[in-house]
């Protein structure tokens, strides 16, 4: 498998770990991660660190994960880099509000590392 | 639109979120419909359905067993008196208002942030309160997500995290309130939902 640069946005700095361990888990290797503690964080982190994969969270303060993502594709950051939404919100209606904004997955905590790998793993070309 | 690999359209993502054809939303086709708003049934009806002890257990024991991997029991009687607590709170908003509430003695949440990490941890430090706040939201995601107009209608607030010494949370009258002591790994925490309205 190819070098797989993932950027994990989450609030919670253990989640971000969680995450990582799970998609090394999954079987992601080699692979590198950057971490942002927001949406704005990972807006920066896009502008200097090119990545394939996104995860991230969707309720964060100060830039929530539907916004982060509508920054991205307004911004024509990560063009073409898949988005796995990973949230404790599970309703059709945020489902809908993820994949309007753009997203590729969807993950709902709390997570296995079997429903990492089954959401990851196609979008990053390793199925 | 491919979602998971499942195809989307809009057409059906309404029908799905405003009552449409799957059995467990049946009752929200009795909202009312606005254009193309949809408003849901009071949760009155379901009062029951969401007071479930139940629920709570199912909650509790799911979120222990994925992010921690092992399994959890409810205990009778209550939290044993400890001077130093952690207490996470996630507010509930929308058609229920309330929280759910994680509550344990120090060592607990250090051995419970230990299991989420796979660190050590000799005292309550930034990333024990950050685990027991993302443990406290996993708790109340998996909670609103087994009753469908919850998980459509109620959203959670960011987690927040008391530690301290000495210290005790009132509520004032809930409407109801779900309070059960579990064990984890030779340790005890307390989770509570209170309730304290729904439209």
């Amino acid at each position: 498998m190819d070098e797989v640069r993932a950027l994990i946005v989450d609030d919670s700095s253990v989640m971000r770990k969680i995450v990582e361990r799970s998609l090394r888990q999954a079987g992601l290797d080699p692979l590198v991660v950057v971490e942002a503690g927001s949406g704005a964080e990972g807006l920066e982190a896009l502008k200097s660190a090119p990545v394939n994969l996104i995860l991230s969270d969707i309720n964060m303060p100060v830039m929530d994960g539907l916004e982060f993502l509508r920054q991205i594709r307004a911004q024509k950051l990560a063009v073409g880099v898949p988005v796995v939404m990973i949230t404790t919100e599970s309703s059709e209606e945020h489902v809908k509000q993820a994949i309007l904004a753009g997203a590729q997955a969807y993950l709902r905590k709390p997570f296995t590392a079997d429903q990492v790998k089954e959401k990851v793993m196609p979008l990053v070309g390793a199925a | 639109m491919l979602l998971n690999g499942v195809r989307w359209d809009h057409a059906r993502a309404f029908a799905m979120t405003c009552g449409g054809p799957r059995g467990a939303d049946e009752r929200r086709e009795q909202g009312t419909r606005k254009g193309t708003e949809c408003m849901p049934v009071s949760l009155r009806e379901s009062l029951g359905d969401i007071a479930n002890p139940k629920n709570l257990n199912d909650s509790v024991e799911e979120v222990f067993r994925l992010m921690l991997g092992g399994e959890c029991r409810q205990v009778e009687g209550a939290l044993e008196a400890e001077a130093e607590r952690v207490t996470a709170v996630v507010g509930f908003g929308g058609v229920l208002t309330g929280a759910c509430v994680f509550r344990s003695g120090g060592a607990a949440a250090r051995q419970v942030a230990a299991r989420m990490t796979g660190m050590e941890f000799s005292s309550i430090d930034d990333t024990v309160t950050d685990g027991i706040g993302e443990l406290c939201n996993m708790l109340a995601g998996s909670w609103k997500g087994r009753v469908p107009e919850l998980a459509a209608h109620c959203g959670l607030s960011v987690p927040a995290v008391i530690t301290g010494r000495d210290y005790s949370l009132h509520v004032q009258a809930p409407e109801f309130r779900l309070q059960h002591v579990y064990e984890f790994d030779g340790v005890r925490f307390e989770v509570t939902i209170l309730c304290d309205g729904v439209v």
